[in-house]
């Protein structure tokens, strides 16, 4: 199996990168409005609104306000969201609806391509999204620059981590609606307990191991290191766990996809 | 000789579910090459396995001279296939769907703009370039996906059904453009529903069931051999007709409600039939590949 991986894939997957891209580039004036507002939103609610509740956070034995405190774990949501929603709901559309994979397969392509292709534009769209939020973010002064520069590689590493396991979902899940579940079971979870809107260590000591487990606390102490511009070399572990889900979702997605559409 | 496909014992199984049982057949460069068969034969099965889209479960299959096993990339390459489903891009617009699908196949941007301008005339959709794919009406989406087909310049064109659902005028509209293609020596394997079609296009063809090949011809020759030159259709026969056919021998189709007598004689036959046995009712014309194909499929319906 891992062989006809290895032999199907070559840089053709940009290909299909492309074709998302054209297709992105049709409707950009939309895709644009969300990763622009929603930050706007959440700063306005949560670091406006409830940061008069909370005052400041003891962060690495640093004050921080709270607003600077989720700026950073919003980012890492948004990463979160456009490359899981990018290769569940989206994906799933091309594969079962709209007939895309199966057009491309009376192509040169192979189905380890395509599937290659949509996980890189899922990553992809997550880079967009954090280019547009660092804007909007560091205009309100929440991003220590040139540190901050390297939100755009992570947003890419974390976009592949969480396309790579949506993609496996849409390669098992018998229908659309199915979706609701890992998104239930797993994204929710993460959105709330990864170290996004308060510390971990706040939590119980058996639920700070849980949340170990979970990619986006490791996305979100990153992303909040890189903006805070404090780099060091513990953040090497953090890095590893998401490289290594990677290195396990990524060729997985393709082997299920493969057992999926390969009749 | 050079085989455009050469395809020996083929066999694809779904599970328990034996699609296509040992088929064999070639097809020589510059024909059009026809499958026909009920639904469920085996038709699309057997041409996804030539392009590639499924693996096979057993047989020789070779395309181009080249195995498909082992060159799969290079034979698709230079395939260019209409699928029995609408696969239009419905994000994209009509030129768009033509460029971005040459990039598939490695076609430099300027060459693909010239050779999708070139295929939108040829299809006469040049003036709806821009509309969405969804825009448009079942036979301009039909032809769109002939015109996405041509567009790495294919030395095989296959195609699943592709005038299944179209008013006549897109159908002749397909047929004209599949015989210019044709003429200019362009190897086709298509699959149809549609017995005038195939007789006008095909030169040779087989007519599949169950998986198997049932007979391989030409189409004429096939009429010929398994039906003759004409057909008397005899509507309400009574007794003393069915008598008379069975007296003589005569190769016939007993429905019931409806008596066909398949013959050589024509015109005498016909003349005695109807002067004796059914003054109204009956008719004769000539056979036709629909005779041969219900005759050897038989007429109860599939699934
Ligand atoms: N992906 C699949 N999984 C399981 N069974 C399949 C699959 N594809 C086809 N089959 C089965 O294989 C048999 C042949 O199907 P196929 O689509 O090749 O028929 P066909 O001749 O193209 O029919 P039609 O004229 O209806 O298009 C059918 O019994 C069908 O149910
Ligand atoms: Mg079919």
């Amino acid at each position: 199996m891992n062989g006809i991986i290895s032999i199907s894939l070559s840089k053709r997957f940009l290909r299909v990168w492309q074709r998302n891209l054209t297709v992105y580039q049709r409707i950009w004036k939309i895709s644009f409005i969300p990763p622009l507002l929603e930050p706007l939103f959440y700063l306005l609610a949560f670091g406006v609104g409830l940061s008069a509740l909370v005052g400041s956070i003891l962060y690495h034995d640093r004050e921080v306000s709270y607003i600077n405190f989720i700026a950073p774990a919003l980012i890492a949501i948004n990463i979160m969201y456009n490359a899981f929603f990018e290769n569940t709901y989206a994906s799933f559309v091309r594969m079962y609806y709209q007939k895309t994979f199966d057009g491309m397969m009376a192509t040169p392509l192979f189905i380890e391509e395509i599937i290659a292709g949509e996980i890189i534009w899922g990553g992809t769209k997550s880079v967009i999204a954090t280019a547009i939020m660092m804007g909007v973010i560091s205009f309100f002064g929440l991003i220590h620059y040139p540190h901050g520069l390297l939100l755009l590689p992570l947003a890419f590493l974390g976009g592949i981590a969480f396309g790579s396991i949506g993609m496996f979902f849409t390669a098992i899940v018998p229908s659309i609606e199915t979706f609701n579940l890992p998104i239930f079971l797993f994204v929710t979870p993460m959105f709330l307990f990864s170290g996004t809107f308060f510390p971990i260590e706040n939590l119980p000591l058996w639920a700070q191991k849980l949340a170990i487990l979970l990619p986006l606390t490791h996305l979100v102490k990153l992303t909040r290191s890189f903006s805070f511009g404090l780099i060091g070399a513990e953040l090497l572990w953090n890095f590893t766990y998401l490289l290594t889900f990677c290195l396990i979702f990524f060729p997985l997605a393709l082997f299920k996809m493969h057992h999926r559409l390969i009749k | 000789m050079q085989y455009i496909i050469e395809a020996e014992n083929l066999r694809k199984r779904f599970g328990d579910v034996v699609a296509v049982d040992g088929v064999s057949f070639r097809v020589v460069p510059g024909e059009c090459f026809g499958i026909l068969g009920p639904n469920g034969a085996g038709k699309t099965s057997t041409i996804r396995m030539i392009y590639g889209f499924s693996p096979m479960t057993g047989g020789h299959l070779k395309v181009f001279g080249l195995d498909i096993q082992g060159e799969l990339r290079a034979i698709k390459s230079r395939i260019g296939v209409c699928q029995q489903e609408n696969t239009l891009d419905p994000d994209l617009t009509v030129q768009q769907n033509l460029e971005v699908f040459a990039r598939y196949f490695d076609i430099p941007k300027n060459e693909a703009r010239e050779k999708a301008r070139e295929l939108l005339q040829f299809i006469a959709l040049d003036h709806r370039k821009n509309a969405k794919v969804t825009e448009l009406s079942g036979g301009m989406m039909r032809r769109l996906v002939l015109a996405r087909s041509l567009i790495n310049d294919p030395e095989l064109l296959i195609l699943d059904e592709p005038t299944t659902g179209l008013d006549p005028q897109s159908r002749h509209q397909v047929w004209e453009r599949l015989e210019e293609l044709r003429s200019k020596g362009l190897s086709i394997l298509l699959t149809t529903h549609y017995m005038d079609e195939a007789s006008r296009l095909c030169d040779r063809l087989i007519i599949m069931d169950h998986g198997r090949i049932l007979v391989q011809g030409k189409p004429l020759e096939l009429i010929r051999e398994h039906v003759g030159y004409d057909v008397i259709e005899v509507a309400g026969p009574n007794s003393k007709l069915r008598a008379y056919v069975q007296s003589r021998g005569l190769e016939h189709e007993d429905l019931g409600h409806r008596l066909i007598v398949y013959g050589q004689e024509g015109d005498t036959l016909f003349r005695t039939l109807s002067n004796q046995y059914c003054r109204e009712g009956c008719t004769l014309r000539m056979a036709t590949l629909e005779d041969v194909f219900l005759k050897l499929t038989g007429r109860e319906l599939r699934e």
